[in-house]
């Protein structure tokens, strides 16, 4: 079968440049680094963003990628919370075995959503996920007995990473922890992508109807992205319990979900970095204001958003993109975006 | 036993109507016109305001406020829908969604820097205060008024539907946008006086909840959520479905809130999970 059509290749080759790393994305993932060195004292602020962009990655893959719009992202966030602080106030408070768990835990809870969410779209898709988000919200409010309720989650304690890293109050631990899974997670994120099930997902985003016409199996692969997405959302949520040792009900809040599609479409979805860029910007926003008070905070990222979807509709990732793209822009950053010439990948 | 049962019923039923008032226009316009208006409380909270400025700044009575609920809001949501929403309506779900929810936020945030945070306090009429007996039931005055109110504008509303040219017209792009336009309707202008009337509708149910459910500024999001469930079970563009809707929410919000305290909430969401898992497009809508 030596034989293929120009369109497969056409495909692959596509795919192939697309795998390549661009020497824009090492200057960021450089550029990571940099608090540790110049900003030490916003360390527990790094770790949150790192936090903020996993969760924000998670829900890019369903909704950027897959045209699944979510209103209720946060209930695989808060299980994976919830999931990481009952592991650990049971008595097993080793970190990354209580990652994994969280992160099944939600993809578990994911996998059984799936098959209902790949069945609507549109506005009945919308009040399901918003209706199941609240739904799990109520669920954890009223079981209090196990969740703590309204004050939260008591008692939970981590012992030290891989035995040998405390979790210290300077957040030094938490925002190594945060930054590698965040990364791991990306390039996971960035090879799914960037294969034919990444480009699968994409046609569904553009045409589920034609996608099913060509032969392609749209249920079966919106399920699968959105048991990824769940348990991605999950560790996220796990992390931001293991670092914080606390657990609330605003994990799984209607206004963590609102935030995180905010994030996203700030930054620009439907592009991997657009989540961890939207994290940036709003995360150090919200730090700048955070002494005024928090109903006034809703004013600038109302303003935010309405901008964003009149002027800026691919977000911030999407307009930088068109600089780049334009003449005078490949001429002086073209070098940026351009493939590094190794590959990745045999 | 049997008292408390009509209680709650004749409660939940006041309820019902104002989450009827609060959600029969976003109900309209999403069927004509597909636009996700998250912003429709939004609507609701701004005639809470007027009213709750003309009587305690002004000095004017309830009822006159009412009107004037009506027709500010309507005012105001003309603007919007001509500067801001008339440019996505060929958009994404997804940019009608995050363009309306960016302006509920603007509207939390303006409502809390000029009036604050708190509770709004209204002081309504003698006549309007108190509760009557009817037999063995304790029936609240002021819900006597609601449900009455209610029922007169439901009647107008679907005789203005049935009856009359414009209706007729709204109907046609309800059913069919397409073929309106191509019979010569003019469907962007029957659009827009229809979002002002449904928007004016959302204020005067908004002036109406502040005895009821206090007012805030987190109403544009609080109710936000049961609008869109009556919407969203009644079916786009059902004003039958709608008021079904709006009855079993409110009837059974209250019932879940009396008998089962605990779990109250919870059990809306799940009847709303599984009726939307059993109808897509509502009890009463006709399209997927």
């Amino acid at each position: 079968m030596a034989v293929t059509s120009p369109g497969i290749a056409g495909a692959h080759q596509y795919l192939d440049a697309q795998v390549r790393w661009r020497t824009i994305e090492i200057v960021f993932w450089l550029a990571t680094l940099l608090p540790f060195v110049v900003t030490p004292d916003y360390l527990v602020l790094a770790s949150q963003i790192a936090v903020t962009a996993l969760f924000a990655l998670s829900l890019d893959l369903i909704l950027g990628y897959a045209g699944i719009v979510s209103l209720g992202h946060a209930a695989f966030f808060g299980f994976g919370a919830y999931t990481a602080g009952l592991i650990s106030k049971w008595g097993w408070g080793e970190p990354l075995t209580g990652l994994v768990i969280s992160g099944f835990a939600a993809g578990l809870l994911g996998y059984l959503m799936s098959f209902i969410i790949s069945r609507f779209r549109h506005l009945a898709l919308i009040m399901i996920t918003l209706g199941f988000g609240l739904l799990l919200l109520e669920a954890a409010n009223s079981a209090s007995g196990l969740t703590g309720g309204a004050d939260g989650l008591q008692g939970v304690k981590m012992w030290p990473l891989l035995g040998m890293f405390k979790f210290d109050l300077y957040g030094r631990t938490a925002y190594w922890y945060a930054l590698i899974v965040l990364f791991l997670l990306f390039l996971v994120s960035r090879r799914l992508i960037n294969s034919p099930f990444g480009l699968s997902l994409r046609g569904i985003r553009e045409n589920a109807v034609r996608m099913r016409a060509i032969g392609a199996e749209s249920r079966s692969h919106i399920r699968k992205i959105y048991t990824i997405s769940a348990i991605i959302a999950g560790v996220a949520g796990a992390i931001l319990t293991q670092t914080t040792e606390t657990v609330s009900l605003g994990v799984l809040d209607f206004q963590r979900s609102a935030d995180i599609l905010v994030i996203l479409i700030l930054g620009g979805a439907g592009r991997l970095y657009g989540g961890l860029i939207g994290a940036i910007i709003y995360m150090i926003a919200r730090d700048w204001f955070s002494g005024v008070n928090p109903q006034y905070w809703y004013f600038p990222i109302g303003v935010l958003l309405i901008g964003v979807v009149l002027f800026l509709p691919n977000g911030v990732l999407g307009g930088l993109a068109q600089i780049v793209n334009s003449e005078r822009g490949q001429r002086w950053a073209g070098w940026l975006t351009s493939p590094l010439p190794w590959r990745s990948r045999p | 036993m049997i008292t408390s049962v009509f209680g709650v019923l004749f409660d939940g039923f006041a309820y019902g109507m104002l989450l009827f008032l609060l959600s029969v226009g976003l109900s309209v316009t999403l069927g004509m016109m597909n636009f996700v208006n998250l912003a429709h409380c939004t609507f609701g909270m701004i005639g809470g305001y007027v009213t709750v400025t003309l009587m305690n700044s002004w000095g004017w009575p309830f009822l006159a406020t009412l009107p004037v609920a009506f027709i500010v809001t309507a005012l105001i949501s003309v603007v919007f829908e001509r500067t801001m929403f008339r440019h996505l309506y060929r958009a994404s779900d997804l940019d009608q969604c995050l363009l309306t929810i960016g302006l509920v936020f603007v509207s939390v945030a303006t409502a809390a820097w000029v009036y604050g945070t708190i509770q709004q306090p209204v002081q309504l009429p003698p006549y309007l205060r108190g509760s009557l007996q009817v037999a063995g039931l304790t029936l609240g005055i002021y819900r006597i008024f609601l449900i009455v109110f209610a029922l007169v504008v439901t009647g107008l509303l679907v005789a203005a539907l049935e009856f009359t040219r414009f209706g007729a017209q709204v109907r046609a792009a309800v059913d069919n946008q397409r073929m309106a336009r191509g019979l010569g309707i003019n469907v962007d202008g029957a659009f827009a006086i229809t979002f002002a009337l449904g928007s004016g509708l959302a204020g005067l149910g908004g002036a109406l909840a502040i005895d009821i459910v206090g007012l805030d500024p987190s109403f544009a999001l609080a109710f936000l959520v049961y609008v869109l469930i009556v919407v969203a079970v009644g079916g786009l563009g059902s004003i039958g479905g709608t008021f079904a809707a709006a009855m079993l929410l409110g009837i059974s919000d209250m019932a879940g809130k009396y008998y089962f305290p605990a779990i109250g909430s919870f059990l809306i969401y799940l009847v709303m999970i599984s009726l939307l898992m059993w109808r897509p497009a509502g009890i009463f809508g006709r399209r997927t």
